[in-house]
């Protein structure tokens, strides 16, 4: 190359000030950290307007209660958003979890112990997601979507015929007081939340098959040419989503004391809702299971809020869309932001 | 054998592929081909679009398996299954699509698929990452390769054309023992890109890998390859050491005119 060529370029990228381009670096900066940090500070700002708006929003019971009602969601949804990571989608979770709980009640009515009828459910979670797993990989499906439709479809209905449409109430005590009762002020099922959350976070963050999750989401097909085991990863990623929804089966049969054909009804879109309300990116590899913890508590919490605020049932519906709209734009915000930082950074050079 | 002792024998060729057959239904990409390429030595493969050099690289890197035909890397024949057993052959590709995770930062794409971890006796997928020793590697690498990258804990989706070639090149590099193959590596850069990019070339020659170019740009051939193989309709056609004097039979040998 010569040196014309050099000065040449420079004279391109020069026009415009160096200062110019600076502050313009620095407010693009600061905007992706915004957005970064977005889902944590809404929910910040939503609990402050809230507790001026109802006195009542920030007492331990109603606190409580969010948690309770959040639980279930929550677990399901740190399932989802390994499903998400991998560009993936798990629609069965909710009749998934409709037929972990069945199936959990007839195992108590068979006379099985806590021990057995916890086992069932989670099991029968797994089981679940491995057929969508294998379907989706080994049959060569071109996305998620239909298989996980399909056993959205099949588990409702396997669920229905064994508990005859009917909930078949009955529970353990253990599994009962789990949903109930709290310990050391927090309701139960917290403590299961929470043991669950750090064990996906250290799974995510810190082991090599974490590392393959994010690989196969950034790239599937440079993760095969990387000598990743993609099949075996998808997979793995909807057998834990298919657990957590068992694991969400045990706790709200807990609750109500039951197993229910009708449990989990619209899980998925909560789940999907709170994975990108929390700011995990829906194009897949990006996020971590803190969006799907806040994403999570954000839902209960406009849940929450909109009955105490004596909103109807019907408008929380149209409220959650319109968030998960908002969502979805500021994750679209921040791809343009990026691409605009790497052409700033190209121009002023390292 | 000659495996244990490459640096010993440097007349032996470290890779090479003989009669290379291979077929796509009735399309015949790759009819009898042969290469040889030595330890130290930027081998250019040259050829109009449909040739067969990305098939070729392509079998030689396990994406695809030759129909008929050897490949000898260091004196021993090889199967290559998948581009897993290509690089425990010691053979790295930089792919044209450059296979980089935009999501992850450029330490982690280095040790993408190879990540440092332990203990060893858990299963692999299940072992904890390194983070530490991956991250020092890194940037030990990235400085003796010259290469200018500010911002290492950014994620790759944040970085220029040109970095992003230098990560691809360089992360050939972290694992590279034999042979590394590039696959139009300045196609997409703009000429001071380029430019770190050919250096970056020179240096994993220097460090006695052999290279496999496969480009359009009949400058950087001349000024870099000892020898230039050609092929046309799958069939190598010739073979040359480019200078700046016989560029214009090379481009001949190229179109086939």
């Amino acid at each position: 190359m010569t040196g014309m060529d050099e000065s040449l370029e420079r004279e391109v990228a020069e026009p415009r000030s160096a200062a110019v381009a600076n502050s313009e670096n620095i407010a693009v900066a600061v905007g992706l950290k915004l957005l970064g940090a977005g889902a944590v500070l809404i929910l910040i700002g939503l609990v402050l307007v809230l507790s001026l708006l109802s006195p009542y929003f920030l007492s331990p019971r109603n606190l409580g209660n969010i948690l309770a009602q959040t639980a279930v969601v929550c677990v399901v949804a740190m399932g989802q958003h390994l499903v998400i990571l991998t560009k993936g989608i798990d629609l069965s979770v909710g009749s998934n979890l409709a037929l972990a709980s069945v199936l959990g009640a007839l195992s108590f009515h068979a006379g099985a112990s806590t021990l057995t009828v916890v086992a069932v459910m989670v099991v029968a979670g797994a089981a679940v997601g491995a057929v969508n797993g294998l379907f989706y990989v080994y049959g060569r499906l071109p996305h998620p979507f239909i298989i996980t439709l399909a056993t959205l479809s099949i588990a409702k209905g396997i669920a229905l015929q064994l508990a005859d449409g009917r909930a078949i109430p009955g529970m353990p005590p253990a599994i009962r007081s789990l949903g109930q009762e709290a310990f050391a002020g927090l309701p139960g099922s917290v403590f299961v939340v929470a043991g669950v959350a750090g064990l996906m976070f250290v799974l995510t963050q810190s082991t090599v098959w974490g590392r393959w999750v994010y690989a196969v989401g950034g790239k599937a097909d440079a993760a095969v040419r990387m000598g990743i085991p993609v099949s075996a990863v998808l997979v793995s990623t909807y057998v834990i989503s298919g657990t957590c929804a068992g694991i969400g089966a045990v706790l709200l049969a807990g609750r109500t004391d039951a197993g229910s054909p009708l449990f989990g009804n619209l899980l998925e879109l909560d789940t999907i809702a709170a994975v990108i309300i929390g700011g995990a990116s829906f194009l897949g590899g990006r996020g971590h299971i803190g969006h799907a913890l806040i994403g999570a508590i954000m839902i209960g919490v406009i849940r929450n809020a909109l009955n105490l605020l004596n909103v109807g049932v019907f408008y929380q519906l149209i409220v959650i869309g319109v968030v998960i709209v908002i969502a979805v734009e500021a994750d679209v915000l921040r791809n343009h932001l990026e691409s605009r930082m790497r052409v700033l950074r190209a121009e002023t050079g390292p | 054998m000659t495996q244990h002792l490459p640096e010993a024998h440097p007349q032996h060729p470290v890779l090479s592929v003989s009669g290379a057959c291979k077929r796509f239904g009735s399309v015949v990409a790759l009819d009898n081909v042969s290469i040889d390429v030595h330890r130290g030595e930027i081998l250019a493969l040259l050829g109009d679009n449909g040739a067969g050099k990305s098939t070729l690289i392509k079998c030689i890197s396990g994406v695809h398996r030759l129909d008929a035909g050897d490949v000898v890397i260091d004196g021993a024949a090889n199967v290559l299954r998948s581009p897993a057993d290509a690089r425990l052959a010691g053979i790295e590709t930089v792919y044209q699509d450059l296979a980089l995770f935009d999501n992850l930062t450029p330490a982690q794409n280095f040790f993408a698929g190879r990540e440092i971890a332990g203990p060893r006796w858990f299963p692999r997928a299940m072992r904890f990452l390194n983070k530490r020793k991956m991250d020092e590697q890194t940037r030990s690498l990235i400085q003796s390769l010259n290469v200018s990258l500010p911002h290492l804990d950014a994620v790759v989706a944040l970085m220029s054309g040109g970095q992003r070639q230098a990560i691809a090149v360089a992360r050939s590099a972290v694992f590279a023992r034999k042979v590394v193959i590039l696959d139009e590596p300045t196609a997409a850069l703009g000429q001071r890109e380029s430019r770190k990019v050919l250096d970056l070339i020179g240096a994993l020659r220097d460090r006695g890998n052999a290279i496999i170019l496969i480009t359009h740009n009949m400058e950087h051939v001349t000024e870099l390859a000892c020898r230039a193989v050609v092929l046309r309709q799958g069939r190598r056609v010739g073979e040359l050491v480019p200078t700046r004097d016989n560029k214009q039979e090379l481009v001949s040998m190229i179109v086939g005119a």
